[in-house]
């Protein structure tokens, strides 16, 4: 059973330990373009259309309801 | 001003941030504006659920989300990756090391389940605090922290996985010392 670590294995962990750190940081960018690509596009007009279509829905059966 | 402004009106200033985190559930832009549409006609008639000055955002990423989980997830399979990797093909200009990174992230967020994805994002992009992330997908804040964790372990070692492949074909020496540090662990 080997308790000591050769010198060459610590040279490998210091590259994986600067490996890692290098992918941690890319994922941390990537998760913000995954995300900022979107959210920082304009929004298509279907989305404010339907909520003015909502609103007008509401009115119509709002203004019905008093008339009636 | 009107005396009781209505809380609806602030949806409105949701919507890219909605587009965003659907996209990231979804990982196809179609299915993520449809989740968005269902996700806006439910919020329209239920706001009598949100408490106005709370967190607006976070209310309606949690209808989101139950949209997601109550519609899409069976589809999700079938339609996965196309947009991961268009986008990756029309990101702007990064580098050869960059967009190699790019398309390894897509790849790995991509095999990813939607939890780990949605907890990962409200956290590390969505600047959402533990607390929010937690609230916003109705668990408790360690379960969101070790969804985090797991979520990062997880893709550090699928992106470790494609890095030792390109070196397989780029760098010999690198590649042996990689090989054995891993038969050493």
């Amino acid at each position: 059973m080997c308790v000591y670590r050769q010198k060459s294995d610590l040279k490998g962990d210091m590259k994986q330990d600067r490996k890692i750190t290098s992918l941690e940081q890319a994922i941390e960018a990537n998760l913000k373009r995954v995300y900022d690509d979107v959210a920082g596009q304009e929004v298509p007009d279907r989305f404010t259309e339907l909520l003015e279509k909502l609103r007008e829905a509401e009115k119509k059966s709002s203004s019905e309801t008093q008339d009636g | 001003m009107a005396e009781h402004p209505d809380p609806r009106d602030e949806i409105v200033e949701h919507l890219s941030a909605m587009r965003a985190f659907a996209m990231s559930l979804t990982r196809n832009s179609a299915l993520a504006d449809d989740m968005v549409q269902d996700a806006l006609v439910k919020a329209w008639s239920k706001i009598d659920t949100y408490q106005p000055g709370t967190n607006m955002r976070a209310w309606l990423f949690t209808i989101l989300r139950n949209t997601y989980y109550s519609h899409h997830r069976k589809a999700r399979r079938e339609v996965s990756d196309v947009d991961g990797e268009m986008a990756a093909s029309l990101a702007q200009k990064p580098d050869h090391d960059g967009r190699l990174q790019m398309r390894d992230f897509n790849h790995a967020f991509d095999q990813l389940n939607a939890e780990q994805r949605e907890a990962l994002v409200l956290v590390g992009a969505g600047g959402f605090s533990y607390e929010e992330a937690a609230e916003t997908c109705g668990v408790a804040v360690g379960t969101i922290k070790s969804r985090v964790n797991r979520a990062r372990k997880q893709l550090i070692e699928l992106m470790q996985m494609s890095d030792d492949e390109v070196m397989e074909a780029t760098d010999i020496v690198t590649t042996s010392i990689v090989t054995n540090q891993k038969n050493v662990a």
